[in-house]
C-alpha cells in the first residue's frame, strides 16, 4: 500500500494544469466560476482545443482517439479540468453514446459516429426518460416498428437535456411489446432533423432552458441505426447508466466551489462583514471540506479497485450519492455567502451591476436535479442494499 | 497510488483475524471485561507472541519496524474483536512518544521490554480541567538535587492500575496553559508517593486517577527537553488519532456486517425485515458512512509521516470529524435496526456501539476538532 501519488502522476497533473492555463480562454473560465451556461459554439471550440491535444476522449480505446491512460491518470485529468474550472466535454456523446457505440456498435457505426462525437461535430442528446417512465425506465412506451429497411418511431421523450442543440438523439424504444419489459427494448440512433421529430422546451425552476420534451411522430429511422441486436437495448442502457454514475462524484467542481466560497466569505464584494468571521458559517464550511476530502479518497479507492477487472464497482453508488449531496450543499453555502442580494434573479447574460451574486441561488435551485437524475439517490441506495449488502 | 496490501501486510491481517476467531471471541472478551483488571496478561502475551507489542518500533531499537499501515491493520482487527488490551495506548501512543521524544539510550532501555510484552508503559497526561487541551497541565515538576519532584493528579490514565510505569506530563515552567514549560517524566507505578484509583469504563476497559504526592524521580527520568514536551505529546496524539480512526472503522464494519446479517434473518410480518426498503436504505446509508470513514482513516494513515505540523494536524482533525459523524450514525442505526435484542448486555452490537461512542471521547471529540479546523484556513484554501 502506498497512498501517495507517484512522481509520474504528479508530473502528469502539472502537465494538465499547464495545458489548461495556456488553453482555457479567460472568458470561459469566468463563466464557469460564475455558474453561467457555456453555449454551443464555446463548447465546440473548447472540445476542438482538447481534441487537438489528443485529450478529448481519454477513456476511449486508443484506435478511436483514446489516450491509454490508466484510471488514476483519467481521474487526475478530470479533477484538474473540474477544479480549474474548465468545461468538460459533452457527456451525452463522449461518456454515454460513444462508449455504447465502440462497445456494441457495428464497424460502420464506429467509423461514422465516433470521430464526429470526439470533436463535437455532432451534438448528441439522451432520449431515455418519458413522462411515465422515470426511475422505472423499463416501462417506457415509445414504440419502434420495423417497416422494410426502416424503423418507424412513435412516442414521447421527456427531460431531454440540451436537446435544443442536438444533431442526434439516442433513443430507447420498445420493439417487442409482448416480451417482458426489459427484453423488448432496442437502442436506436436518430437524426434530430428527421421529419416527425418535434422539440418543445421545458423551463426549469432556475428559469433556464436546459431540458426539453421530444416528440416522435412516424419518424423513419434507417435500420442501420440500430445499435447491436434488436431487443437487447436494455443491456446497453445499463452499461451506459453505470458509466454515467461513475462520472458523478464531481469532486473537482465541488473543490473549486468551496475555494470560491472561502474567497467570497473572506472578502465579500459588497463590503459586508466577512461571513468567515461567523463561527457557525466557518463550521459549515469546514464540514463540507471534510466531506469533500472523504469523497476524494473514496473516489480514489473506487478507481484503484477498478484497475483490476474493469467491471464497474457498485461502490460507485457512493460517489453518486455523496457527490450529488456535496454539490448541492456547497451550492447552498455559496448562495448563503451572498446574503440578501442572493434574491436577485439574474438572466444568464449581461452585466447588471451586482454580478458577483450571479449563479448563486440559481445554481442552488438547478442542482436539486443531481439527486434526481442519473438514477435517483433513492435508487442508488437500493443498488447498494442489493448489490453490495445482499439485502 | 496503490491501495493494495503487500504480501506481508496481508499475512498480518490474516494472522490477526485467525487469532481473534480462535482466541478472542465475544464470550472471552466479556469474561475478561468482567475481571477486576478488565484486561488479561495472558492475552497480552499472545499479542506479544504475534509480534504486535514490538510492531511500531524501529528494528534498531528492538522492534519490528512496522509503519502506519501496519498499525492501521492491527487497529482495525482490534476494533472488530473489541479487544480491551491497551495496544493503542501502551504501544502506539507510547511508541510515538519514545520515537519522537526519547534519545537512543532511553529507547534501548525501554523498547525491548515493551516489545517482549514485559513492560506496560502508558501516558499519564490527562487532567480533569484540561479535557483535550494537551497544554493544560497543572501537575508540577520542581527541580531538586539530582532530579525532580512531582505533585499533582493525572486522570483517565488508560489501564493505569495495570501499568508498570507512566509517562507523566508535568509543568516545569510557565503558567497552567502555556505551551512552553511542559516536561515528560518516567514514573514507576509503585514509586513512593504514587497512588492509583481505578475506574471501569463503558467500553469494558479501565482508567485510573494517578495521584502524585512528592514523588521524586532522577534526572534521567526526563524524556526530551524538560521544557519542550508538548510537541512530542502533540505528535504522538496525531499518530494515535490515525490509529484510533482505523479502530473505529473496524468496529463500524463489524456493526454493519452484524446488522445486515440480522436484517436477512429476522422475520416479521411473514418476511425478512431486510426486504423492507426503509431498512435497506438505512443500511445503505450506514455503508456509505463506513466507507467515508474508511477513506478518512486511510488519509490520516498516509499523513502520519507528514512533517508539516499544520498539514498533519488538519488531516487528523478531518479524519476524527468524519469518524465521529460516521460512528454516531452507524452505532445508533445498528442498535435501531436490531430492535430490542441490541439493548441487551449479552449481544455484541451494543458493545460495539459503546466503544464507538467512547472513541469520540478520546483525543478530541467532534466539536473539539471542528472548532480547531474551522479556525484554520481549512482543507482546500481560497480561490
Ligand atoms: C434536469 C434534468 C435533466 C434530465 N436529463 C435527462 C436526459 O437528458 N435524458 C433522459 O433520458 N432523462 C433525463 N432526466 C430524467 C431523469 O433521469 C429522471 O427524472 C429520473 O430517472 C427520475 O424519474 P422521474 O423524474 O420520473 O421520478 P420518479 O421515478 O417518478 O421518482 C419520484 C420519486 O420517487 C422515488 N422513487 C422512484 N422509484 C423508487 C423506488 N423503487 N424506491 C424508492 N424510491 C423511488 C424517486 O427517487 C423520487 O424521489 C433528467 C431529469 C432532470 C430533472
Amino acid at each position: 500500500m502506498d497512498l501517495r501519488f507517484t512522481d509520474d502522476e504528479i508530473a502528469f497533473r502539472r502537465e494538465v494544469r499547464d495545458f489548461l492555463r495556456a488553453s482555457v480562454p479567460a472568458a470561459i473560465r469566468a463563466k464557469m466560476i460564475e455558474g453561467r451556461k457555456i453555449d454551443r459554439d464555446e463548447l465546440t471550440a473548447w472540445t476542438r482545443t482538447l481534441h487537438a491535444r489528443g485529450w478529448a476522449v481519454p477513456h476511449w480505446p486508443v484506435e478511436w482517439g483514446g489516450t491509454g491512460w490508466d484510471p488514476i491518470r483519467r481521474m487526475i485529468f478530470r479533477d484538474e479540468i473540474q477544479s480549474f474550472p474548465a468545461p468538460e466535454t459533452l457527456s451525452f456523446g463522449t461518456a454515454m453514446v460513444g462508449p455504447v457505440i465502440y462497445t456494441f456498435g457495428s464497424q460502420a457505426q464506429k467509423q461514422r459516429f465516433l470521430p464526429r462525437i470526439a470533436d463535437l461535430t455532432d451534438w448528441w442528446c439522451q432520449g431515455f426518460s418519458e413522462p411515465g417512465a422515470g426511475s422505472d425506465l423499463a416501462s417506457l412506451k415509445t414504440r419502434a416498428v420495423r417497416d422494410g429497411d426502416h424503423w418507424v418511431v412513435n412516442g414521447q421523450k421527456a427531460w431531454t437535456t440540451l436537446g435544443q442543440h442536438a444533431d442526434w438523439i439516442f433513443v430507447l424504444a420498445r420493439t417487442d411489446p409482448k416480451a417482458k419489459p426489459q427484453e423488448g427494448i432496442s437502442f436506436l440512433l436518430v437524426d434530430m432533423k428527421s421529419p416527425g421529430v418535434t422539440l418543445v422546451p421545458t423551463r426549469t425552476i432556475d428559469g433556464g432552458w436546459e431540458i426539453n420534451e421530444v416528440f416522435f411522430d412516424d419518424v423513419r429511422v434507417p435500420a442501420e441505426n440500430l445499435v447491436g441486436e434488436e431487443n437487447k437495448g436494455w443491456d446497453y442502457a445499463k452499461f451506459l447508466l453505470t458509466n454515467e454514475r461513475n462520472g458523478q462524484a464531481r469532486v473537482g467542481i465541488s473543490k473549486a466551489r468551496l475555494k470560491r466560497i472561502r474567497e467570497l466569505a473572506d472578502f465579500p464584494p459588497d463590503g459586508a462583514v466577512a461571513p468567515l468571521r461567523n463561527p457557525a458559517f466557518r463550521r459549515r464550511l469546514v464540514e463540507l471540506e471534510v466531506e469533500m476530502r472523504a469523497l476524494e479518497m473514496t473516489q480514489l479507492r473506487v478507481i484503484a479497485a477498478e484497475r483490476g477487472d474493469g467491471k464497474p464497482d457498485p461502490a460507485s453508488s457512493i460517489l453518486k450519492i455523496r457527490g450529488s449531496e456535496l454539490m448541492q450543499a456547497s451550492s447552498e453555502l455559496l448562495m448563503d455567502v451572498m446574503g440578501p442580494a442572493a434574491a436577485i434573479a439574474h438572466g444568464d447574460d449581461g452585466d447588471d451591476g451586482v454580478d458577483w451574486t450571479r449563479g448563486g441561488a440559481a445554481t442552488y435551485f438547478n442542482l436539486r436535479k443531481l439527486s434526481i437524475y442519473g438514477g435517483s439517490n433513492e435508487i442508488q441506495r437500493s443498488i447498494i442494499a442489493k448489490a453490495i449488502l445482499g439485502l | 497510488m496503490n491501495f493494495d496490501l503487500s504480501e506481508e501486510q496481508r499475512l498480518l491481517a490474516d494472522s490477526l483475524a485467525k487469532w481473534a476467531a480462535r482466541s478472542y471471541d465475544f464470550d472471552r472478551r466479556q469474561k475478561i471485561c468482567a475481571t477486576p483488571e478488565g484486561r488479561s496478561p495472558a492475552v497480552w502475551a499472545e499479542l506479544a507472541d504475534l509480534g504486535l507489542t514490538g510492531l511500531p518500533f524501529a528494528e534498531a531499537d528492538g522492534g519490528y519496524g512496522g509503519g502506519p499501515v501496519e498499525t492501521m491493520i492491527v487497529m482495525e482487527a482490534i476494533g472488530r474483536a473489541l479487544v480491551t488490551e491497551p495496544w493503542l495506548d501502551a504501544v502506539v501512543f507510547t511508541g510515538a512518544l519514545l520515537r519522537h521524544g526519547a534519545d537512543s539510550e532511553r529507547r534501548a532501555a525501554l523498547v525491548p521490554a515493551i516489545a517482549a510484552g514485559e513492560l506496560l508503559l502508558v501516558a499519564a497526561i490527562g487532567e480533569p480541567q484540561a479535557r483535550w487541551t494537551l497544554a493544560d497541565v497543572a501537575t508540577r515538576a520542581t527541580p531538586i538535587a539530582g532530579g525532580w519532584r512531582l505533585d499533582g493528579v493525572k486522570t483517565l490514565v488508560p489501564h493505569g492500575a495495570a501499568a508498570d510505569r507512566f509517562v507523566v506530563s508535568a509543568r516545569t515552567g510557565g503558567d497552567r496553559t502555556s505551551p512552553i514549560g511542559i516536561g515528560l517524566f518516567l514514573v514507576d507505578r509503585t514509586a513512593p508517593g504514587v497512588s492509583v484509583v481505578s475506574h471501569e469504563t463503558h467500553d469494558g476497559g479501565r482508567v485510573a486517577d494517578v495521584r502524585l504526592d512528592e514523588v521524586t524521580v532522577a534526572a534521567e527520568a526526563v524524556i526530551g527537553d524538560p521544557a519542550r514536551g508538548l510537541p512530542i505529546l502533540e505528535r504522538a496524539t496525531d499518530e494515535t488519532i490515525a490509529a484510533i480512526s482505523a479502530e473505529a472503522v473496524g468496529i463500524m464494519d463489524e456493526a454493519l456486517k452484524t446488522t445486515v446479517e440480522y436484517l436477512k434473518t429476522r422475520v416479521q410480518f411473514g418476511r425478512a425485515i431486510g426486504s423492507f426498503q426503509v431498512l435497506q436504505h438505512r443500511a445503505a446509508d450506514m455503508f456509505v458512512a463506513v466507507e467515508q470513514a474508511r477513506s478518512m482513516a486511510l488519509w490520516a494513515t498516509m499523513s502520519v509521516g507528514e512533517e508539516d505540523v499544520v498539514t498533519r494536524r488538519k488531516a487528523m482533525a478531518a479524519a476524527k470529524i468524519q469518524v465521529a459523524k460516521s460512528a454516531r450514525f452507524v452505532g445508533q442505526q445498528a442498535i435501531q435496526l436490531h430492535g430490542g435484542i441490541a439493548m441487551t448486555w449479552e449481544y455484541k452490537v451494543g458493545h460495539l456501539f459503546k466503544r464507538l461512542t467512547m472513541i469520540d471521547k478520546r483525543f478530541g471529540d467532534l466539536d473539539h476538532h471542528l472548532d480547531w479546523l474551522a479556525a484554520t484556513d481549512g482543507l482546500v484554501g481560497a480561490a
